[in-house]
């Protein structure tokens, strides 16, 4: 298993009032990721606990792909990987983002 | 110890226990006074619908006839028996059921005792060892979840590399240990001293507190989550109201 | 821990649950597309992180909830527990934790007697990888059923999903009050592999789809008595079903067990020497029995209840 963790500057702050955002399963070929709206505005971070060893610079980039375009500002998100592809965990980066921007039901 | 020899140590003033091609029922006189209903799977036979069916029959009978003695369960079985008609037949309700029996005699004030004397698994040991308010076992008894060659196909794990990782945790290989430690099985008894004796002690312990299980693993150090996650969801559910 | 955090927001999929199939939905979907809108409170939520100790050891990920929801929402305004398995993650296996808070629950549900529980099963048994662990939490759980059920609770089984309800949770399913399952659904102590593994492939082609639902699905079990009821993949009909099988569901006593030993003596005596579904559907009246698996949910249902009328007082 390897954990990897990554913190970033975010331009601004993620909107939405939630604290606390869940999305996808652990289940091979996904990954599931966990939103927390903990950070100061402008910082942002990203963990990672995966089976699949060494691609910490597919993660890396990926991951700061993700922070440009989506300036996830406050935000600890913490996934358990299933050995996702690339497309997938940015596709659920996004996805988590999203939902914790929603508003209230 | 042989069948005969633990029902002879248990119930010296004799008994009155049928094998039936490996399902046993009967009842006998209790060393201390009083009487024990037994029921049981013996000679490594595996659980189907026609023995599980038997088993609760005679649970639900004693229960109904009244009376205040232990219900014994012997257990020798194999696994739950694997087959398409068991399957067609709705297997399930049949093992659950006897396990409802065993539980409900067990609230209605019939302390219910496994002895593990031999082999079981998965859903036998589920219908018959495990519903008992107090399982203890003899030596040499192999429970297992399911064996490791099966396991191994299943993981694609060697048997090799699960032996090497057993070595370190009791949560997953067969084995009485693991049991004990996890706290399915509360004590192994020594087969050098009387059965009646030592099955006499243990109803005289036998508290109603409740299933102890999980407290029982922590303490061993085999289970060290459940009893505290149990009891966290239990506060955080009475809280809620 | 606070314990009145709002619960973390799930991705939406269609708004109505009417149509949204509870086979492709999450634990999460069903959990939150069942109850009231805003009403689910989880217990040892995702951020409690709360995973599994021994997937480590076998190089496996966790899950943050280990593959199991429970909580407490409303349905039609009602109070009620849930529980969620999620059979996507090991294939909803039960392992400590997962079991343990399924365990927690009821128990808890006993003390208050006044809510029912539903379970929405989804798994395969037991964890191998926590087979020790994870076998004992279903003995705990078969326990804490029972003694919820005595306390007056229903327990109420809704089984649908991907892993379908296998092994061990076949064995606290035949423990709920009552139980329904869908097309998708099926219930069996021993999985299709192994039985062919067991009993050769003449006796049982784990292959052959329309056999493994023949003999261990959802039309099967309520054609045979083995579920209550039989409903469209949909959240809302497992919902509408909860609902009614809530209302229908006695209480426990005695006499449900009697009245189960005779009946399963009974199915026994009917059926015992049947070689397949077929011969059961026929000996139960269904003239076109090659007609029934494609049957969809409510002519089914037509058929099933001339064949055998739904009884409540018999699990």
């Amino acid at each position: 298993m390897e954990t990897l963790s990554y913190r970033h500057k975010a331009r601004e702050r993620a909107a939405g009032s939630k604290s606390l955002a869940i999305i996808g399963v652990v289940a091979s070929g996904n990954l599931e990721v966990l939103v927390e709206r903990v950070l100061p505005d402008t910082q942002c971070q990203v963990d990672i606990n995966t089976a699949a060893v060494g691609f910490g610079a597919v993660w890396e980039a990926v991951i700061a792909d993700f922070v440009a375009r989506r300036s996830p500002g406050g935000l600890k998100l913490s996934i358990n990987d299933g050995g996702a592809r690339p497309d997938t965990v940015a596709l659920r980066l996004a996805q988590a983002v999203r939902l914790i921007e929603e508003d209230e039901e | 110890m042989t069948l005969d020899d633990i029902l002879t140590s248990l119930f010296p003033k004799g008994h009155g226990v049928a094998n039936d091609k490996g399902v046993l029922l009967g009842s006998a006189p209790l060393q201390s006074g009083g009487r024990a209903v037994v029921i049981g799977v013996a000679g490594r036979t595996p659980l189907g619908v026609d023995e599980a069916i038997r088993l609760s029959r005679h649970v639900l009978d004693a229960v109904e006839q009244g009376g205040k003695g232990p219900i014994l369960v012997l257990v020798d079985s194999d696994s739950q028996r694997m087959s398409k008609r068991a399957e067609l037949l709705g297997l399930n309700e049949y093992l659950a059921h006897l396990a409802k029996c065993l539980i409900y005699a067990d609230m209605q004030g019939r302390p219910t005792v496994g002895l593990l004397y031999g082999h079981s698994a998965a859903g036998a040991f589920l219908a018959t060892a495990a519903p008992t308010r107090a399982l203890v076992a003899l030596p040499g008894a192999d429970p297992a979840v399911m064996d490791l060659p099966s396991m191994s196909r299943v993981t694609k794990l060697s048997i090799d590399v699960l032996q090497e990782k057993a070595k370190s945790t009791p949560v997953f290989a067969p084995g009485l240990d693991n049991m004990v430690q996890t706290g399915a099985v509360l004590a192994v008894w020594d087969e050098k001293i009387s059965l009646a004796e030592q099955l006499e002690s243990l109803l005289k312990d036998a508290g109603k507190n409740g299933d102890q299980r999980d407290r029982l693993g922590k303490i061993r150090n085999g289970r060290p989550k459940a009893a505290d996650i149990a009891e966290r969801v239990h506060d955080l559910a009475l809280q809620s109201l | 821990m606070n314990p009145s955090k709002p619960e973390a927001a799930v991705e939406p999929i269609v708004l109505n649950s009417k149509i949204v199939s509870w086979y492709e939905a999450s634990a999460r979907q069903r959990v939150r597309l069942m109850l009231d809108a805003g009403s689910f409170q989880e217990f040892i939520g995702p951020e409690q992180r709360e995973e599994s100790p021994h997937l480590q050891v076998f190089d496996l990920p966790t899950q943050f909830d280990d593959g199991i929801i429970v909580g407490r929402g409303r349905m039609a305004g009602a109070p009620v527990f849930v529980a969620a398995q999620e059979g996507r993650f090991m294939g909803g296996a039960f392992g400590e934790v997962h079991g343990a808070k399924l365990t927690g629950l009821l128990r808890a549900a006993r003390e208050v007697a006044s809510l029912a529980v539903l379970i929405l099963f989804d798994t395969g048994g037991v964890r191998l990888q926590e087979a020790n662990a994870g076998e004992l939490a279903i003995a705990e759980i078969m326990r804490a059923v029972m003694e919820a059920r005595a306390a007056g609770v229903k327990v109420i089984g809704l089984i649908g999903g991907r892993a379908g309800c296998y092994g061990g949770g076949g064995l606290i399913a035949g423990c709920c009050s009552a139980l329904a399952v869908s097309e998708q659904g099926r219930i069996s102590v021993s999985g299709p592999e192994v039985i062919e593994t067991n009993r050769g492939v003449e006796e049982f082609d784990s292959r052959d789809r329309a056999l493994v639902w023949r003999t261990m699905g959802g039309k099967h079990r309520r054609l045979l008595g083995g579920a209550e009821a039989f409903v469209d993949d949909t959240v809302d009909s497992f919902r509408n079903i909860a609902l009614n099988l809530i209302s229908a569901v006695p209480g426990f006593g005695p006499d449900i067990l009697k009245a189960e030993q005779a009946r399963l003596e009974q199915r026994l005596q009917r059926f015992g020497m049947c070689a397949d579904a077929v011969d059961i559907w026929k000996a139960e009246g269904v003239a076109d029995t090659e007609a029934v698996p494609a049957m969809a949910a409510a002519d089914f249902n037509d058929l099933a209840n001339k064949a055998r009328e739904p009884r409540y007082d018999a699990r």
